[in-house]
């Protein structure tokens, strides 16, 4: 019945849930570096992460990150972004309200006769530009949500996908509210 | 109104400006231009540290024990990197500290030049906040965001990292008027509905009690009044934890002492059995909650704290109420008067007569000796003769440092250093000298251990060199104590490498130092001795040689909850108190 560690142990967690999170940021030097050491200092999960400057006049960047988290893991890490000082606002677009969420990847698929043709009739389904061709590959562009291009990703394997490309998550509210 | 100066000046006006008197530091290359302004004037004074850990811990001690910005000065490469421990060390604590660090050239930023470090990445997880100054025509503004970041909200480490060239370019100074920063702006009054709700609660709790932090100090003199206030007005018994103390007085009839790891019977089983706990400007802490799924099983929580992200963190709060403590006491106060009922008495009573009940178990009680000094008896002593003296003490870390939370009693804010959240050891002498710098006419202690004080020694030549009086006062147990009462609670009293071996004479070591050395081994000169020490105007070290094998009762190990608490006289050996479960277990 002794203890071995000098620590309490871990306790019973609540179920893990998945949230995307909007951020937005001072674009200046090493804001990036303050967010995602946060994410791997104190061990929490990145799934995806975007960003890009999106108020050139006001030098502000917007961080999109799925995170994987317990309810209280997700409050701490929005608690915790909102403490780094060029951090403005944190909005979890999971429970914000209706939200849309779309990812764009570009797919190298490679293949010759009927795997060829199959990849281009499963693309128009899928609503994919062929952005580049050759006479052995095609580079398709598809923009959706994270599960549609996951689908995609799938019924290209079989048929000659070699790269894949893909920003990670983007999201926005619905409606005419702003964050 | 903005005049024209180099960057180095620059750093010199802009401390002036913030009304920073002392700067501990320590020149190199990087920052040469720097050290230069400051031979030119008078009114920031520099004080030379022997590392430049010890600058900050002295910066630290400065902070703490008035209040203030505490402000560091350090060079690039091994002057930022040997900061580092100080710097954590302050965020860990909250200590408000403006760091300065010089850099090589912008144009060799990233070049591996000499004495270069990624200062900003280094530093990044262990301050509040960081600047890399690459334009002149921002070092102002720089300057004054990092001591209004350092100081609002939750006070921190902000790092300043200024390439020599910045130092030499010369460009316009701004003063700290108008500085108003974009995003930073925590919120210090809380919400008074949350507020109302927790008042409510608060008048139909049966067993109420108050769980302090150092927040309460953070927020400054007037939040420790208002607590004495609310506590006397509400009859609720309060504790506190280490970093909490002094904020209510220790010989206040409702002071149950400090909680947690190394906390008082009556404290930690009121923390577990109450039914309301009002929680100020803590953080529910490890060493605080021990086993977290038993921890006060029954109670609603109130949590108080400017940082959202302290609230919910380990422990869910009913009503959490994010603000200044001071401001959102203030509100308690006036909330409490105003309403209806007073507390309810028949309860009261019920919850004060199990406390005394607690409290007749005396868990601070230890064997004295004719023969030996019991190290918790030095402390007695210490205490004994210091109180009512305008008295700071700091400590290193260990044993010492728990037997002087505990017994030592603290009647006042500010009066209390000693690293909390890193357990540095080495903390309490460059802290001491802080503290000495900024309350010349005071008593400052720093209460050690053998090994810890080994650690910055160095800095005692500080203390000589500024005429410093900081007495070290040694609890000399030969042993890494607390080490070795772990290996005896979990390593079968395998004392792997915890023996302080081959030490120094430090009677000696005092007159090396150009310091005097006293050291006390009969509990009977003990008295005296301490008298000795306190009179002499000078830096002392007092070697103080206890009994070596005193464990720090009482002790809730390693996860157990507040209620499975090992009480001193409850067995022979810890390792007995762990195995023998029905002796212990209370
Ligand atoms: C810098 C640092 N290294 C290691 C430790 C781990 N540690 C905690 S207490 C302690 C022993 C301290 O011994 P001493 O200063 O003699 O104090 P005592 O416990 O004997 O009172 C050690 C090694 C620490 N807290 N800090
Ligand atoms: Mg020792």
């Amino acid at each position: 019945m002794s203890s071995t560690t000098h620590y309490p142990a871990a306790t019973v967690s609540q179920a893990v849930e998945t949230h995307t999170l909007a951020v937005i940021v001072d674009n200046e030097p090493g804001v990036l570096a303050r967010v995602i050491g946060l994410f791997s200092g104190r061990g929490y999960n990145i799934d995806s992460l975007t960003v890009s400057e999106t108020e050139h006049q006001k030098h502000l960047s917007r961080i999109t990150i799925v995170t994987r988290g317990t309810p209280m893991v997700i409050e701490q890490i929005k608690h915790q972004l909102e403490r780094l000082v060029p951090v403005h606002r944190v909005v979890d677009m999971t429970i914000a309200g209706p939200a849309i969420e779309r990812e764009l990847a570009m797919v190298k698929v490679r293949g010759k006769g009927e795997s060829r043709v199959e990849a281009l009739r499963l693309a128009d389904a899928f609503r994919a530009r062929v952005i580049d061709a050759s006479t052995a590959s095609f580079v398709f562009e598809i923009t959706g949500g994270s599960g549609k291009i996951e689908q995609f990703i799938a019924l290209m394997i079989p048929l000659g996908l070699v790269e894949i490309s893909r920003t990670g998550v983007v999201a926005i509210s619905r409606g005419p509210e702003t964050m | 109104m903005s005049r024209e100066m180099t960057g180095a000046e620059m750093v010199i006006e802009a401390l002036a400006d913030q009304g920073v008197e002392h700067l501990f530091g320590y020149p190199g290359g990087a920052v040469l231009p720097i050290y230069d302004a400051l031979f030119h004037q008078q009114r920031v004074h520099h004080i030379l540290v022997r590392h430049e850990q010890g600058a900050v811990h002295a910066a630290e001690g400065y902070a703490r024990s008035t209040g203030k910005v505490g402000c560091v000065l350090v060079t690039s490469g091994p002057g930022a990197t040997n900061a580092v421990t100080g710097l954590t060390d302050a965020l860990m604590d909250s200590v408000p500290l403006v760091v300065i660090t010089g850099q090589v050239p912008t144009h060799l930023i990233g070049n591996d030049a000499f004495q270069e470090c990624d200062t900003v990445g280094i530093t990044r997880p262990c301050t509040k906040h960081n600047y890399l100054v690459k334009n002149i025509a921002d070092l102002a503004r720089v300057l004054h965001e990092a001591f209004y970041v350092a100081k609002t909200g939750r006070p921190g480490p902000v790092v300043v990292d200024i390439p020599k060239d910045i130092q030499f370019a010369k460009g316009l100074y701004q003063g700290p008027k108008n500085i108003q920063h974009k995003t930073y702006q925590p919120k210090v009054k809380g919400d008074l509905e949350r507020i109302r709700a927790a008042v409510e609660l608060m008048r139909h709790a049966k067993r109420p009690l108050f769980y302090t932090g150092g927040g309460v100090i953070n927020s400054g003199k007037a939040a420790s009044q208002l607590l004495r206030e609310i506590v006397k007005l509400t009859g609720f018994p309060i504790t506190s934890t280490l970093m909490g103390l002094g904020a209510f007085p220790a010989s206040d009839p409702q002071w149950l002492g400090m909680l947690g790891m190394h906390g008082t019977y009556e404290a930690n089983l009121a923390m577990h059995d109450c039914d309301v706990m009002i929680c100020v400007g803590a953080r529910f802490d490890d060493r605080i909650t021990g086993r977290l799924d038993a921890f006060a099983p029954g109670s609603r929580k109130i949590h108080i704290d400017i940082d959202p992200s302290s609230i919910n963190k380990n422990v869910k709060a009913e009503i959490p109420i994010i603000g200044d403590c001071g401001h959102v006491l203030e509100d308690m106060l006036r909330l409490w008067r105003t309403g209806a009922a007073a507390a309810d008495k028949a309860a009261m009573a019920a919850w004060w007569k199990q406390i005394a009940q607690w409290r007749a178990r005396k868990s601070l009680a230890y064997k004295n000796s004719k023969d030996i000094i019991k190290p918790q008896y030095a402390i007695e002593r210490l205490y004994a003769a210091t109180k009512g003296k305008d008295v700071y003490i700091t400590t290193e870390v260990g044993q010492h440092q728990m037997w002087a939370a505990q017994l030592y009693g603290f009647e006042e804010p500010n009066r209390w250093m000693t690293s909390g959240g890193l357990g540095t050891m080495g903390y309490g002498l460059p802290a001491a000298v802080g503290v000495q710098m900024a309350h010349p006419e005071a008593l400052v202690i720093d209460i050690a251990g053998e090994a810890s004080i080994l650690m910055n020694m160095q800095e005692m030549s500080t203390a000589v060199q500024y005429r410093l009086p900081v007495k070290v006062f040694i609890l000399n147990n030969q042993y890494m104590g607390m080490v070795r009462q772990w290996q005896e609670l979990l390593h079968g009293g395998r004392y792997s490498q915890s023996y302080s071996d081959a030490l120094p004479d430090f009677v000696k070591l005092a007159e090396a130092y150009h310091a005097v050395g006293i050291r006390c081994t009969n509990p009977a000169d003990l008295d005296a001795a301490i008298a000795e020490m306190i009179n002499v105007n000078k830096p002392v070290i007092f070697d103080c040689v206890v009994d070596q094998s005193e464990n720090c009762f009482p002790m809730i190990p390693s996860g157990r909850a507040h209620n499975e608490m090992i009480l001193g006289d409850a067995a022979e050996s810890i390792e007995d108190a762990v195995t023998e479960e029905g002796k212990m277990m209370v």
